[in-house]
């Protein structure tokens, strides 16, 4: 029998750092007898910032661990700083909100956590073990964080609906994955990927598997046709939970996609090829059409994001280094859209109220026209309009499926695109043309609102300005995936 | 004498994982039942890997099936939980009652 040998645990440290901050968080919270909860926010921002600042130290080198079960990578290092920020910037935008719904308890920012060092251990899965434990410490926070909002009719159910569809999209994922370990005999990536490569032919079992494996995860970032929760989870959820639904699990699901498909399956292309290609059409489709009959923002903006994963997905469809670079890219700067929108819809109320219908927003030019000019431009960056952010983001996919030959769904993509953009307009003219009612919204006093909504609008507006620092940080990215 | 072959721990388990998924969309009446087909899901797939563990002589499969017991646990003390917190504000869990936010 073999020694046992301990893990290299240092490659691990943000990971391992975040989960001790939050079980201190915990007891901290419990221990302390006051309502208030803003000690606990405030520690876990910290906690955030501070592993996001450790992150770095990690920037450029490859290391796996734990018998090959985690790995960490400029990828990797990329995507969770990502996803660091995410989570950072909506425990700051949502403090008031939570106070105001009187849900501002200490244990939203601990779950926000725990989901969070779920997502970073989905972006450094390189074993299906590990994939499975990573979704689902991401998986579980969420549902609660749904139900939040304890004695509201539609918060638990959206926690039920996420719950019930979440669970069987894990128990997907798990067939394909114990199909993929039976007739490949491996759960490790790298395993999998020489076992794939050794036979000639992939037999069926892996291909089934590998199906199941990716609709599992295509419910993760909602994609068409397993998006029916989304609509759902996005309006009944608090505001605050429906801004983090939007703005980070999708990287993480995203960047493992990215992993698992262009690392182990990269053999099975012309299979996966087909099935991505699908979920991309069919998600722009949707996407693009049925946001225009929303009338709620919140909804409206959850067929926007399930649209915005089409548009990504056809980075991977294209398989290639420029198509891993533009979902890197696009995942960035849906993200910073989706920051910047949702900071406008927590500070949508009226007379103290909030409210969520789109038609709540006329004459906000009149009375605030420097709300209505964000919220302007982050409609123009989500449609893609140039010189907005969005453009760069959907230019850098299309690029990329073109230069993979796949010119069918570029030009679907740009006719989707096009689509889209009626919504987004719709929004501007509400704002801009729409004669206002006597009772507009209430004017912006939540100064962290503020600070977020003005940092995101110039960085959208100004990126043109200066892409050069997230362009190459995604250039490195992707290259740590093609072993450059 | 029939010889109990691989091939009917995989089909008992693809019957079993399918009897889960039309549980959960057939299912008209009640958010148990649904509970309980997510279990079946959960437990096809430990069958699935067991058997293909006993299959291969390799021990992965029932390390990853003994992860899966225990993710199943906390699954289903945050789906009773939520369960409760639904009921306490609709006095029902009949499915039909999950109807508050529709497109």
């Amino acid at each position: 029998m073999k020694p046992f040998q301990a893990p290299e645990l240092m490659p691990a440290f943000p990971e391992i750092f975040l989960a001790i901050v939050a079980l201190f968080l915990i007891v901290l919270g419990v221990s302390r007898k006051e309502e208030d909860s803003t000690t606990v926010s405030n520690f876990s921002l910290f906690g955030l910032i501070a592993v996001a600042a450790v992150m770095c130290r990690f920037c450029n080198e490859s290391f796996t661990t734990f018998g090959g079960m985690y790995i960490t990578d400029s990828f990797a290092v990329y995507m969770k700083v990502l996803v660091l920020s995410g989570s950072a910037i909506t425990i700051f935008m949502s403090a008031r909100y939570m106070e105001r719904q009187r849900i501002s308890r200490f244990e939203y920012p601990v779950l926000i956590l725990f989901s969070t060092m779920g997502m970073m251990l989905m972006i450094s899965a390189n074993d299906l073990m590990s994939l499975y434990m990573a979704i689902e410490l991401q998986s579980l926070p969420l549902y609660v964080l749904a139900a939040m909002q304890r004695d509201n009719v539609k918060s638990t159910e959206a926690g039920l609906k996420y719950f019930v569809l979440g669970a069987l999209s894990s128990g997907m994922l798990l067939y394909g994955a114990s199909l993929i370990y039976g007739f490949t005999g491996a759960t490790n990536f790298d395993a999998i990927a020489v076992a794939l490569q050794a036979q000639d032919a992939v037999p069926l079992g892996v291909v089934t598997g590998m199906v199941l494996l990716l609709s599992g995860l295509a419910f993760k970032i909602a994609a068409v046709p397993f998006h029916m929760w989304t609509p759902d989870v996005y309006e009944g959820a608090p505001t605050s939970v429906t801004a983090f639904f939007a703005i980070v699990p999708k990287i993480a699901a995203l960047a493992l996609i990215v992993r698992v498909f262009m690392g182990p399956f990269e053999p099975m292309i012309d299979q996966w090829r087909q099935v991505v290609v699908l979920l991309a059409v069919a998600s722009m489709a949707v996407g693009a059409v049925a946001a225009i009959a929303q009338h709620n923002i919140k909804r409206m903006l959850a067929y926007s994001s399930i649209g915005h994963m089409g548009f990504a997905l056809v980075g991977l469809a294209a398989a290639n280094e420029a198509g891993v670079k533009a979902i890197a890219i696009y995942a960035a700067l849906y993200m910073l859209a989706s920051i910047g929108t949702f900071a406008i819809v927590l500070m949508m109320k009226q007379k103290d109220r909030m409210v969520e219908d789109i038609r709540d927003l006329a004459g906000l030019a009149a009375r605030q026209p420097m709300i209505a000019l964000s919220m302007a431009i982050m409609m123009f960056s989500m449609a893609g309009i140039p010189p907005m952010a969005g453009f760069f983001g959907k230019l850098f996919v299309f690029q990329a499926a073109v230069d993979a030959g796949l010119y069918g769904l570029a030009v679907f993509g740009v006719v989707a695109s096009v689509v889209s953009a009626f919504y987004y307009l719709r929004i501007i003219k509400v704002m801009y043309f729409d004669a206002a009612p006597d009772e507009g919204l209430d004017a912006a006093t939540d100064g962290r609102l503020n600070t977020v909504l003005v940092l995101s609008s110039g960085a959208v507006l100004l990126f043109i300005i200066l892409p050069a620092p997230l362009l190459g940080a995604a250039s490195a990215a992707a290259a740590a995936l093609f072993g450059g | 004498m029939l010889d109990i072959g691989i091939t009917h721990f995989l089909v008992l388990s693809a019957m079993l994982f399918t009897l889960g998924v039309f549980g959960i969309f057939l299912n008209r009446r009640n958010v148990i039942v649904i509970l309980m087909s997510i279990e079946l899901i959960l437990l096809s797939v430990t069958i699935n890997l067991v058997t293909f563990s006993a299959h291969l002589q390799d021990l992965t499969g029932q390390v990853f099936s003994m992860f899966i017991l225990t993710v199943a646990a906390a699954e289903a003390a945050i789906g009773l939980a939520i369960l409760v917190a639904f009921f306490r504000n609709k006095s029902s869990i009949a499915v039909e009652d999950i109807s508050a936010l529709k497109g």
